[in-house]
């Protein structure tokens, strides 16, 4: 059941362009969560001193995480726009490692979906965490071929 | 990174600020670049900067292929970079701020076409600064969405 979750949220994942440049991938989705990782890359430096990445990147990697852990947390194929997000960045990301972003869903309501995401670095056993994110997502009544729910 | 590649990128914002010619600190900042960012428009308002940043139409910014739309993260990305750098054009430091927390709302969908931001810096103190970011495409009274973000504002 949780692979077929994690094929889902691949499947949705890799047709999207943006997240094609960037290299992001599924680690794994299951229930009203999801696990996403973007490995480092000197093309989102956004300090070009320090080599640290673009906070930027780090929102792609967050909306993407919290809208399809929405996705794979609603029936059928439900495409649902990001209303707003809230971010806090806790400190720099260290250059040359991956980021990974672990995005559940709050609550589910006819119009809205509340998520919550962290990213964090892994060193060995310890998960050192960069930023966090609340996103909101409209149900708006479509799939993601355009056709209504 | 090296300090060569520091002294660099302090000589290239004290040499576009000496010659105006702003552009070249968006080219120094690959995720700028990665995302087709550059410098449209520099005007002085009320004996202020105003940059404007224009984010080209590009097919790897897209997030649904479908409408088609661009990425709502790419949007974000867009604005913060745009916040960080009217900062970085108008501020004395040579160092880029880093961002404390970031607000963003979506109001319409991005469509795949260019797009627009210009910042307003509300209030900037010795440590941090609020600035707020608008993005739009065909109609600045029409924005795509709207933003805020704080900065910490890095000592040299």
């Amino acid at each position: 059941m949780s692979e077929n979750l994690t094929v889902k949220a691949g499947r949705f994942v890799s047709v999207l362009p943006h997240c094609r440049l960037l290299n992001m991938s599924v680690d794994h989705a299951e229930g009203q969560s999801v696990i996403m990782r973007l490995p480092y890359s000197e093309a989102i430096i956004g300090n070009p001193e320090n080599g640290v990445i673009a906070g930027g990147s780090i929102t792609t990697l967050m909306d993407t995480a919290c809208g399809t852990a929405a996705f794979v947390g609603l029936p059928g194929n439900e495409l649902c726009p990001t209303l707003d997000l809230r971010v806090d960045y806790f400190k720099s990301a260290q250059p040359g490692k991956d980021l990974v972003a672990k995005a559940d869903i709050i609550r589910i309501t006819n119009s809205v979906v509340f998520t919550r995401a962290e990213v964090y670095q892994e060193h060995g056993d310890e998960k050192d965490v960069v930023a966090t994110c609340a996103g909101n997502f409209m149900r708006i009544g479509m799939q993601i071929n355009g056709r209504p729910v | 990174m090296s300090s060569e590649t520091s002294i660099d990128f302090r000589g290239i914002i004290s040499g576009a600020r000496n010659d105006g010619e702003y552009n070249k600190i968006v080219q120094v900042i690959p995720y700028a670049q990665l995302i087709g960012m550059e410098l449209f428009d520099m005007s002085t308002l009320a004996g202020k900067l105003q940059p404007i940043f224009l984010m080209p139409k590009n097919d790897h910014n897209i997030g649904n292929p479908t409408l088609p739309a661009i990425h709502g993260g790419v949007v974000g990305g867009f604005m913060e970079t745009s916040a960080a750098l009217h900062l970085l054009m108008t501020m004395e430091t040579q160092a880029v701020p880093k961002i404390i927390d970031f607000s963003l709302d979506y109001l319409r969908a991005g469509r795949h076409t260019d797009t627009y931001t210009s910042c307003q810096v509300w209030r900037q103190g010795k440590r941090v600064a609020n600035v707020a970011i608008n993005a739009w495409q065909t109609d600045p009274d029409q924005p795509i969405a709207t933003a805020r973000a704080h900065f910490l504002l890095v000592q040299d």
